[in-house]
C-alpha cells in the first residue's frame, strides 16, 4: 500500500495473505494518483488476466460531490494485487465492484482503505471471489469514518466461493468510526455452492458442471453490474471463469 | 412406468422408508397421503436422487431402467420430474435461462436437437399462459421474491416445458389459495393426463384431488404403504383421519 523501497513482510496487516514472491519481482510499486475534482465523475476498469503478476496501488481523492466508479476483474494466471486508498470529501460517492478468480496457486487480492473525511459521502464495495485449486482470494478492506463525517453511508459486501477444499479465501472487512449518525454495513461470507440449489438444478436435468457454471456466472455478474462497457467486461469475466472450472 | 419394490431408505442413518412397494402404470394418477413424518417427502427425494437420501434396500424400475443406476440429471432426462414442496431460489439465474439450459441438457442426453431461442420462448410463453403466469415473471431469477403460491405455479410451468413422463408432485397444493389451486390442478391435467404419462401426487389434503382425480389413493404410514383404495379412500381419510383409517 505504501511505495517504500523495501518489500513488506507478512507482519504488515495489508500483506498478511499476500503472495510475497510475486510481489518481490515488481517491488517497489509506485502509487498512481487519481484526482476526481468536485462534482465530477470518473470511472476506471482494471483487468488482470495475464500470465505475469500484477500489482497496482491507487490513491483516489474524491472532491465534494465527486463520483468514482472502479471495476476490477482480477483473474490472472499469476497473482494480482489491487490496492486502493480512497479519500472522500463531502457528498462524494466511491464505488468498487470487483470479481476475483484465483486458480492454480495464484493469489488474487484487493486491499482497500476508504476514508470518509467529510459528511454525507457514500462508499459501496461489492467483491465476489471464486477460488479453486490451490488458489487464494483475499479482500482486506477498511472503512474509516473521521470525526465530523456525519451522514456517512458505507457498505462492504464481500462473498467468496470455494470450488475445492484446497482453495483459500480470506475476507476481512473493517470499520473504524469516529463520527455519530453513521450508516455502515458489512456483510461477509465464504462458502461453497448451495447444495439445495445444485440438486434442484440436477432434478431439472442440468449436469453438475453446467449447474455450477450457471450459479457461478450469476454470482460474479452481480459485482460488475453498472461498469462502463459492462457487456464486454461480463464476457471477459465469464471467459476467465471458464478457465477456472 | 414405475415399479417400486420393497424400497428402504435412510436419512442420516435413520431408516425412513421401510419396505415400500408401489406400481404406477402409464395413464394413471396416484395419490399418496399420510401423516407428517410418514416418509412422503423422503419418497420423492429418494426417487429424485437427492444427496443424503441413501437407498439401503429394494429396487425401482422406471420406464424399463434401473432408476438407481442413473444420476439425478439422467433421471430427469429419462422423464422423471419432481415438483418440490419448497422450490429453491437461485439468485442471478433467470427462469428463462435456467429452463432453456435444462430443456436442452435433457434433449442432448436423449440425443435430440436443442431448441433454438425462438422455439424455447414460444414453448415457455404457451406453458406460462396455461398457468396464467406473466412471461415477465420468467425473466426474473429462479423463485427469488416469489410468493409460496407463485413458486408452486412456476413449478407447474417448468413441468409443462420439460414435458416429463412421470411427475412426482410433493405437496404442490400447499401454499395455494382456492383460485390458484384450480389453476394448478388444471395445469397438471393439461400436461400430464395422457395415456403415456403418469402422476404421483403427495399430499396431506383431499382438496387438490377434487381437481386432479386420482385412480388410486395410498396411505403411507411408518415408511410403508398401509392401505390402497380408489378416490373414495381420500374422502374417508378426510372424514376420519389417518389414525382411524391406517390402523
Amino acid at each position: 500500500m505504501v511505495d517504500v523501497a523495501t518489500l513488506p513482510t507478512r507482519h504488515a496487516e495489508d500483506f498478511r495473505y499476500a503472495d510475497l514472491t510475486a510481489l518481490a519481482s515488481l517491488w517497489p510499486v509506485k502509487a498512481e494518483t487519481i484526482v476526481v475534482p468536485a462534482g465530477e465523475r470518473r470511472a476506471l476498469t482494471l483487468i488482470h488476466t495475464g500470465e505475469a503478476p500484477l500489482v497496482r496501488d491507487l490513491a483516489v481523492a474524491l472532491g465534494e460531490g465527486a463520483h468514482f466508479a472502479l471495476h476490477v476483474l482480477n483473474a490472472g494466471a499469476a497473482s494480482g494485487r489491487i490496492a486502493v486508498r480512497a479519500t472522500l470529501q463531502a457528498g462524494a460517492h466511491f464505488h468498487l465492484g470487483a470479481v476475483q478468480l484465483a486458480g492454480g496457486d495464484a493469489t488474487a487480492e484487493i486491499v482497500t482503505h476508504v476514508t470518509h473525511a467529510a459528511p454525507d459521502a457514500i462508499s459501496r464495495q461489492v467483491v465476489r471471489s471464486v477460488a479453486g485449486g490451490r488458489g487464494t482470494a483475499n479482500y482486506l478492506g477498511k472503512v474509516l469514518v473521521q470525526p465530523g463525517a456525519d451522514g456517512t453511508d458505507g457498505e462492504q459486501s464481500v462473498r467468496a466461493m470455494l470450488l475445492d477444499r484446497t482453495a483459500t479465501a480470506n475476507a476481512r472487512p473493517e470499520l473504524e468510526i469516529y463520527a455519530d449518525d453513521v450508516k455502515c454495513a458489512h456483510g461477509c461470507a465464504v462458502g461453497e455452492l448451495d447444495a439445495g440449489g445444485l440438486f434442484y438444478m440436477a432434478q431439472r436435468g442440468l449436469p453438475p458442471e453446467l449447474a455450477k457454471r450457471l450459479m457461478l456466472q450469476a454470482f460474479i455478474a452481480e459485482a460488475l453490474a453498472g461498469a462502463e462497457d459492462e457487456a464486454a467486461l461480463q464476457d471477459q469475466a465469464r471467459a476467465a471463469l471458464e478457465a477456472l472450472l | 412406468m414405475l415399479q417400486i419394490e420393497n424400497l428402504q431408505a435412510s436419512v442420516a442413518d435413520k431408516p425412513i422408508l421401510k419396505g415400500l412397494s408401489l406400481t404406477i402404470g402409464a395413464g394413471e394418477v396416484h395419490a399418496i397421503m399420510g401423516p407428517n413424518g410418514a416418509g412422503k417427502s423422503t419418497l420423492g427425494y429418494t426417487l429424485g436422487g437427492r444427496p443424503g437420501y441413501e437407498v439401503t434396500g429394494g429396487s425401482v424400475m422406471f420406464a424399463g431402467q434401473d432408476l438407481f443406476a442413473l444420476e439425478p440429471w439422467e433421471r430427469a432426462a429419462a422423464g422423471l420430474f419432481l415438483g418440490f414442496q419448497y422450490p429453491v431460489e437461485i439468485p442471478g439465474v433467470s427462469f428463462v435461462q435456467f429452463l432453456r439450459e435444462a430443456a436442452n441438457a435433457q434433449r442432448k442426453a436423449r440425443g435430440e436437437e436443442p431448441l433454438s431461442g425462438g422455439e424455447f420462448l414460444k414453448l415457455a410463453r404457451e406453458k406460462a399462459a396455461l398457468l396464467r403466469m406473466d412471461m415477465d415473471m420468467l425473466k426474473r431469477p429462479v423463485n427469488v421474491g416469489f410468493s409460496g403460491g407463485e413458486k408452486k405455479r412456476a413449478e407447474m410451468v417448468q413441468m409443462g416445458i420439460l414435458d416429463p413422463k412421470l411427475a412426482i408432485l410433493d405437496e404442490t397444493d400447499s401454499g395455494l389459495d382456492i383460485d390458484a389451486l384450480r389453476i394448478v390442478g388444471d395445469g397438471i391435467n393439461a400436461t400430464m393426463r395422457r395415456p403415456d404419462k403418469a402422476v404421483l401426487l403427495i399430499t396431506h389434503y383431499q382438496r387438490l384431488l377434487d381437481y386432479v382425480q386420482p385412480d388410486f389413493v395410498h396411505v403411507l404410514a411408518g415408511g410403508r404403504i398401509v392401505r390402497t383404495g380408489g378416490p373414495e379412500l381420500a374422502l374417508e381419510l378426510e372424514e376420519h383421519g389417518y389414525e382411524a383409517v391406517a390402523a
